[in-house]
């Protein structure tokens, strides 16, 4: 389980426990959080679940981008390098206090 | 006008074997879809990916997929209009109206919405003052390459429609290839011959680089571009190009007076008809308690769908459950002989 923070492009903020093995992106839907459109349901294939990690430290302790990812990224909108995918985040206690950063839309 | 007994929007899995249904009960279908080929998201967005839960097929991937549906459903010759778009609805008389994009019209007692999670549209430049060029200097796609000849061509993109176009327009314009960050996901040949243009100063190739702003007076004449860090570049040009790949947008489906929950559209479960008589939904836009987004359950929703469509179809006429297998009338529709 992890608290993770979710803020909004309007900076409206959402807090929410993940169970562990659910995805960052999956932990928003359930929630009912806006701001993630994950039309693809996971696939890793629509970037529209786009986030940004703005604080340094935790996007360095995040697993890597596997192949792919950063292909999606650059159909994504306004991506930048501290973009990931939150279908690509697995959730797990080590990701206790992840904030991420919703872009202004999705699509 | 064509008339028929039910336009079927999208050519993705569920729509196709919603056609299949249709034909096999002895209906006819029109079928509408937005992208320039058959398959919807199977052959836009994972056209070699495999897929593992397809019932009594192990695994096979989205163009297989698409292939064996076409040829399922080659025996009743149902028409393609692909690249288009509905647009319009009309109900008149109990029949639907129908009106696309291209001018195409259709008269129809039913309407299969399989439009997946809507249609698949270019992802356009962020920046509010690129709308301004919209269609003119600022594309999204290339129809005629003669109106590039000599002039300065900026182009957006890391993936193989920017690295084409980037090598092909290279002979006879001023490229610039700009691209977010230092890898292209172009395929290797491609990514190769870009950078031979960009080391014998063919081309310009900036990277870690976006689009801040397009300017001009009336017509476009140059685009800033801006790093990470904030540094900026002014490059001049008359064509602006953007290729990020395809976004899919509800587009006009919004507008036809349809119930929605965020971006689907809530069904019966019995045929998956929605609020508006004759107008049925299935496959990943159709939402209901239980919903499963899968191939599987669009099939599943596409045969039932097909059996609601009959009875506003065929008003006069009690509809007859059959067996492919045993029907000798099914077994005409599909030209097979014993």
């Amino acid at each position: 389980m992890a608290k993770i923070k979710y803020i909004e492009f309007n900076g409206t903020e959402h807090e929410a426990d993940v169970a562990n093995g659910l995805s960052v992106m999956e932990g928003a839907i359930q929630n009912d959080i806006p701001g993630i459109d994950a039309d693809c349901g996971g696939g890793m294939s629509c970037a529209t679940c786009h986030v940004y990690i703005n604080d340094d430290e935790w996007f360095k302790k995040l697993p890597e981008k596997e192949m792919g990812e950063d292909d999606m990224l650059d159909q994504a909108f306004e991506p930048k390098s501290n973009s990931r995918l939150s279908c690509q985040l697995i959730v797990s206690d080590d990701l206790d206090g992840l904030t991420v950063h919703m872009p202004e839309k999705q699509v | 006008m064509i008339k028929t007994d039910v336009v079927i929007i999208g050519a993705g899995p569920t729509g196709l074997f919603c056609a299949h249904q249709l034909g096999i009960i002895g209906l006819k279908c029109e079928i509408v879809d937005n992208l320039d080929k058959i398959g919807g998201q199977c052959i836009e967005l994972y056209p070699d990916k495999p897929i593992y839960d397809i019932p009594a097929v192990p695994k096979c991937t989205g163009e297989e997929l698409t292939n064996n549906l076409i040829e399922q459903i080659k025996p009743f010759n149902f028409n393609f209009h692909l690249s288009d778009r509905v647009q319009k609805l009309k109900n008149e008389n109990n029949k639907w109206l129908v009106k696309t994009l291209n001018g195409k019209e259709f008269e129809t007692p039913n309407i299969v919405i399989a439009g997946g999670v809507g249609s698949f549209e270019p992802r356009k430049f962020p920046t509010k003052s690129a709308e301004k060029y919209d269609g003119k200097s600022v594309l999204y796609s290339i129809k005629d390459k003669t109106i590039f000849k000599g002039k300065s061509v900026v182009i957006f993109g890391g993936g193989d429609s920017a690295l084409d176009w980037a090598i092909e327009l290279s002979n006879s314009s001023k490229v610039t290839l700009v691209h977010r960050r230092d890898e292209f996901r172009g395929v290797p040949a491609s990514v190769q011959k870009i950078k031979e243009l960009s080391d014998n100063k063919t081309i310009d190739l900036i990277t870690k680089y976006s689009i801040k702003d397009v300017k001009g007076n009336g017509s476009l004449e140059s685009v800033e571009i801006k790093s990470e860090s904030g540094e900026s570049k002014v490059i001049k040009a008359d064509y602006v190009l953007g290729f990020f790949g395809l976004i899919m947008q509800l587009g006009p489906i919004a507008e036809w007076g349809l119930n929605l929950d965020k971006k689907t559209i809530p069904v019966n479960t019995e045929n998956f008809e929605t609020n508006k008589k004759g107008i049925f939904a299935i496959g990943d836009i159709c939402t209901y308690p239980g919903k499963l987004k899968l191939i599987l359950s669009g099939f599943h929703e596409g045969a039932l769908a097909a059996r609601g469509c009959f009875k506003y179809a065929r008003p006069d006429e009690k509809y007859r459950f059959e067996f492919t297998t045993a029907s000798s009338t099914i077994k005409d529709r599909l030209g097979v002989k014993e």
